[in-house]
């Protein structure tokens, strides 16, 4: 596979890659592990004319960091590290979990949180997770530092609410309160989620006092079941509850389709694994 | 002593350079002055090539030329040719390089050649061909409805050939007779070959002496060479040598003449400068030559003992925008001659028709014809036994061919010279521990899970072939294979195959047979294959044929070498030939093992000719060409156990058990090898394989995030065992193993499901058993399960 030819740049400060990005506009694409971007690439479907590589920012954006209510995560943390963070593992385990479901472990190895959230697959598996997580995100661009939340980042077709010329930095997951669970059916070619559902469920004496959930590789971005959250929110949990909740999975949504997968089998598949996330996250409350 | 290689487990003497990077792979050859290729691809399945403009790509620098089809003509270069013949066979003019229309997605327009293959891909892209789009048909049955778009003006009704086997008024007889029938009707869906090593090739002319020489991806380096010479170039045979290093995997796909060896020799002549072209993996998926795709129905009748006394096959099988090189026979020859499977199944008549669309070309792919045949039989086998409410493995056994039925003459044409069946069954059953799931499956059900076992009891027909049998039906090719044993003064012994390993592990396997002939040890044995420059001639791997008829080849070399090695023994030890026995690698008088002398010495003695037979010609070397009188016929049965979820539809194989019988085996571990690949490429078949086109022509799974192979995680570890009833007519007493698995294990996995979800009441669902399909199938069925 041969991409077009194309100029390297390694900048080793946040304000050189800035500055790439401001002096090539659209030319320029930023590299993080490369897992998304060089395939693309080399199909010729992605033709930056710069590439800007941020392997020389890992001093500054591979982090997992504990700040009281929030865990931060530098960018540039690898799936691998994310999947076996005990910091995470312990007080944001949603987010460990999903990691654990992407790919195969060169693909973790070498895959970061903020190319993956950054480039937007609707089939990638973060999403669900930092929206049910109700994380932020952090932007970062040569006017200064902007946050946004989940439910606002993801907007389309590999479209985020990043700006040209912004670098996501950084992703704030609050301190998980409840139960969590990731349940994804994988794409029997690509291991993509042609359908994962993450959940929170928090409550106690059997009722729920709150949920989210996030759904990915349903729609043409990740997004929060909200009727499925307010079916049960304030309601006491039951196996019927979760079933008869999950039914609210995809709606609303115009499912994605493709050869393996219908739009109506799509959902199906929405409407099971949001169950079986629920379930599993209430178990785990 | 015998040494007895044959028959260890003996680990592979090619996979240390294969698994340290250091094969010698045709990408990884490189000539001096090399230019590089890429194609310019249609991107419609149809279209008119109204002009092409190559001036942007010839301005960018470093861009040596751009070949279109006309070029092509003008240099006298002939279309690929097809080396089987049907009666009636269309051959429509299969250029290499598309003139005035183009037929399928990935078919080539034109050819750029450039310093590197960065700059030709760049100047692919800038050639600006100007396509006039035309309708255009991907189904076999839309391409035969009156009014379909027309692939081929020289075959109307984009029908290539219309053929049949087996007697169809006895058969009809039969049906009208019948106590019972069942009919299926079902797809054999179309497949991406997928070897690991993309093809390639790389392509030399030397101006002063005219030669040629192809590095090339190749099954059969002898084949290339001569189609290449004698039907594309117009040149003498002599003048092309083809080189066919390391291979990594073919399944067929590697056999074939392609569009991309003629380019480069093509250019590599015009230009004075070797031209290479690898291709990318998109580019495998579009222009290797893809397998199955049949649409069939299928009628067997059983009398009122539940014998089956007749079976009724129509197909239609799918060859593709453009006939390759053994496309005709693999629906025909290799089909509807294996519809008897196990059975004694007294009346059977088979069509078939040859069906033109606008995709990438079909041809063989492992198993090639046997697999849908063996699909169609098992699947039907099942029906009926289900109809008739019998067990599946019972109804089987008790319309096997019996032991002592062999030599059995079956209707369609195939002499099976041996076999034994029961054994396979039993021994297949019994590590499944056959009673104790359907107890299990019982007990499942009851808690909502559903389970399913699913049996394949298999035949096949290879070994290819007794050539004037293949001759009289149709192949332009013979089918012998042949072998010229070496030896060196120093006794090394090379050993020149006309078979050739692409996977196959013949550096051992053949090793092997020698070592044990001549008492030596393997490390004193070179096989040398894929040279035209060094191998006499061969007919190459496919149909696995290499132990049965290659390996064949090979005993009988070595044993003239040896009978040579004990003329002059004799000689040497001043004594009679047959008071000489060889043992542990020297001949000694019998009785006085003194009295003895090397093969080392002897090897000696033949070259230096000082102390030497006067009525013997010096050397020591022996070449056999090897014809068989017979296919070989391995068999065995697969079961497959397997979980459906009928929530999501996804199936989980939870078991796998295969006995087959190929007679001896040479190496077990390369024959496991062979089993387990064999398998997971069936069972892939069964559950995940598809390639998808648009009813337009628009390939839908050209990549690996779309067209999904068997992982590890697919599969479980499989559990196989063997019986041994040898071949009657070869040295070795050995049959094919290269394509057993994949031949049994498609029907085993899919009866499996189906048994899984009979109590859906589903009678049939076709491959492969996507989540996706089985959930529909339990979805539509259920309101009338519930019903019941
Ligand atoms: C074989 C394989 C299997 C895979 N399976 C899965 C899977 O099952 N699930 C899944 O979710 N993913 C999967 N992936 C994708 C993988 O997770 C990628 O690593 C990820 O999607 C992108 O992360 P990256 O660091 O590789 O980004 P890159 O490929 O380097 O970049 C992706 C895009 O994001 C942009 N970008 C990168 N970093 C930033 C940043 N900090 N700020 C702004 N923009 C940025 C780039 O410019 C580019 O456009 C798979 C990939 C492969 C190769």
């Amino acid at each position: 596979m041969y991409p077009e030819s194309f100029s390297y740049h390694a900048p080793s400060t946040l304000d050189e890659a800035l500055g790439l990005l401001a002096q090539h506009g659209d030319d320029a694409k930023l590299l993080a592990g490369g897992h998304s971007l060089l395939p693309a690439m080399k199909l010729r479907l992605s033709t930056p004319a710069h590439l800007v590589d941020l392997k020389g920012l890992r001093g500054q954006l591979q982090y997992i960091r504990d700040e009281g209510d929030t865990i931060a995560v530098g960018a540039l943390s690898t799936h691998h590290q994310i999947h076996t963070s005990e910091l995470l593992g312990s007080r944001a385990p949603l987010l460990a979990e999903t990691a654990g479901h992407i790919g195969d472990m060169q693909v973790r190895n070498v895959g970061t949180l903020g190319g993956s959230l950054a480039h937007a697959d609707p089939a990638g598996d973060f999403p669900a997770a930092i929206l049910a997580a109700e994380a932020d995100l952090v932007l970062q661009g040569a006017g200064g530092q902007r946050t946004v939340a989940a439910t606002d980042f993801f907007q389309g077709f590999f479209e985020t609410a990043a700006e040209p010329g912004e670098i996501l930095i950084e992703v704030r997951v609050p301190v998980q309160k409840g139960g969590s669970s990731y349940q994804k059916f994988y794409h029997p070619a690509s291991g993509y989620a042609i359908c994962g559902v993450a959940a929170v469920i928090e409550g106690t004496n059997g009722t729920v006092s709150r949920c989210r959930v996030g759904v990915t590789g349903v729609s043409d971005a990740g997004y929060r079941a909200t009727a499925v959250e307010r079916a049960l929110e304030g309601q006491t949990f039951s196996a019927e509850l979760a079933a008869s909740a999950a039914e609210q999975a995809a709606a609303g949504v115009d499912p994605l389709e493709d050869p393996f997968a219908s739009a109506d089998y799509r959902s199906h598949l929405a409407r099971v694994h949001t169950r079986r996330a629920l379930t599993a996250a209430w178990e785990r409350n | 002593m015998d040494k007895g290689f044959v028959g260890q487990a003996v680990k592979r003497k090619e996979d240390p350079r294969f698994l340290t990077g250091t094969g010698s792979y045709v990408d990884d050859l490189n000539l001096a002055g090399q230019v590089h290729a890429a194609m310019v691809r249609s991107p419609f399945a149809h279209a008119d090539i109204r002009s092409i403009d190559p001036s942007k790509a010839l301005a960018l620098p470093g861009v040596v030329a751009v070949i279109v089809g006309q070029d092509l003509v003008d240099a006298g270069i002939n279309g690929l040719p097809v080396g089987w013949l049907l009666d009636g066979l269309k051959t429509p003019d299969h250029p290499s390089i598309a003139v005035g229309r183009a037929r399928h997605v990935g078919e080539i327009v034109a050819a750029v050649i450039a310093e590197d293959r960065y700059l030709a891909e760049d100047a692919a892209g800038l050639v600006e061909v100007d396509y006039g789009t035309l309708p255009s048909v991907a189904d076999v049955s839309d391409a035969l409805k009156p009014g379909a778009p027309t692939v081929h003006d020289d075959a109307p009704g984009n029908i290539c050939f219309e053929w049949s086997i087996g007697d169809k008024d006895a058969t009809d007889a039969a049906f009208a007779e019948a106590a019972q029938t069942v009919s299926l009707t079902l797809r054999n869906q179309r497949l991406v070959a997928n070897a690991i090593e993309p093809r390639a090739s790389l392509a030399q002319f030397n101006a002063g002496t005219e030669e040629y020489t192809l590095y090339t991806t190749s099954q059969n380096p002898h084949v290339h060479r001569l189609l290449l010479a004698a039907f594309i170039l117009g040149i003498p045979e002599h003048k092309l040598r083809v080189i066919s290093p390391d291979i990594g995997g073919g399944f067929g796909s590697k056999i074939f003449n392609y569009p991309e060896e003629v380019i480069v020799l093509h250019a590599a002549r015009k230009l004075k400068r070797p031209v290479k072209w690898t291709a990318k993996r998109s580019e495998s998926f579009l222009s290797d030559s893809q397998g199955r795709d049949h649409a069939t129905e299928a009628e067997l009748a059983v009398d009122g003992s539940g014998r089956v006394t007749g079976l009724r096959v129509k197909t239609l099988a799918a060859m593709g925008a453009y006939l390759t090189t053994f496309a005709p026979a693999v629906p025909t020859y290799l089909y509807g001659t294996l519809m008897s499977g196990q059975y004694a199944l007294p009346n059977i008549y088979c069509e078939v028709t040859g069906v033109f669309s606008h995709t990438v070309p079909v041809d063989a792919y492992r198993g090639a014809g046997r697999p849908e045949a063996t699909f169609l039989v098992e699947r039907i086998m099942d029906r009926m036994a289900q109809t008739l409410g019998e067990d599946p493995a019972e109804f089987r056994r008790k319309n096997f061919i019996g032991k002592d039925q062999f030599p059995y003459q079956t209707p369609v044409a195939l002499s099976y010279d041996s076999g034994d069946y029961e054994p396979a069954l039993d021994r297949a059953l019994e590590m499944v521990d056959y009673r104790q799931f359907r107890q299990d499956q019982a007990e499942a059900r009851r808690q909502g899970r559903y389970l399913g076992l699913g049996l394949s009891s298999y035949i096949e027909a290879c070994g290819l072939a007794p050539s004037a049998v293949v001759g009289s039906l149709g192949a332009q090719a013979g089918q012998w294979e042949s072998s010229l044993v070496r030896v060196a003064p120093t006794g090394i012994i090379e050993v020149f195959t006309g078979s050739h390993s692409h996977g196959q592990g013949h550096e051992t396997a053949f090793a092997q047979i020698v070592a044990d002939e001549l008492g030596v040890e393997l490390d004193a044995i070179e096989i040398v294959h894929g040279d035209t420059g060094k191998v006499p001639f061969g007919w190459g791997t496919y149909g696995s044929r290499s132990a049965a008829v290659g390996g064949s080849a090979v005993v009988t070399a070595v044993r003239k070498v040896r009978d040579k090695a004990q003329k002059i023994a004799a000689h040497l030890l001043e004594a009679r030939e047959e008071d000489l026995e060889y043992v542990s690698g020297q001949f000694q008088v019998k009785g006085s093992p003194d009295q003895a002398v090397s093969f080392g010495d002897i090897a000696l003695q033949a070259h230096l000719a000082h102390n030497y037979p006067e009525d013997l010609e010096p050397g020591l070397e022996a070449s056999a060409f090897y014809d068989p009188s017979n296919f070989v016929y391995p068999f065995g049965t697969h079961i497959a156990v397997v979980e459906v979820s009928p929530e999501t539809g996804a199936t989980k194989l939870l078991r796998y058990v295969a006995v087959d019988d190929c007679g001896p085996l040479i190496n077990p571990l390369i024959v496991a090898g062979q089993v387990h690949g064999g398998i997971a490429q069936g069972a892939g078949q069964a559950l995940l394989e598809h390639a998808v086109y648009e009813s337009d022509g628009q390939f839908l799974t050209g990549s690996y995030l779309d067209y999904a192979v068997p992982r590890a995680e697919h599969l479980p570890s499989f559990e196989t065992d063997h019986t041994f009833t040898p071949s009657p007519h070869n040295p070795l007493g050995v049959k094919g193993i290269g394509e057993a698995g994949t031949i049994a294990s498609s029907a085993a996995v899919a009866n499996a499901v189906i048994d899984a979800l009979s109590p859906f009441g589903i009678t049939h669902l076709d491959m492969p058993l996507s989540s996706q399909r089985v959930w529909r199938a339990i979805r539509d069925a259920q309101p009338a399960a519930a019903a019941d």
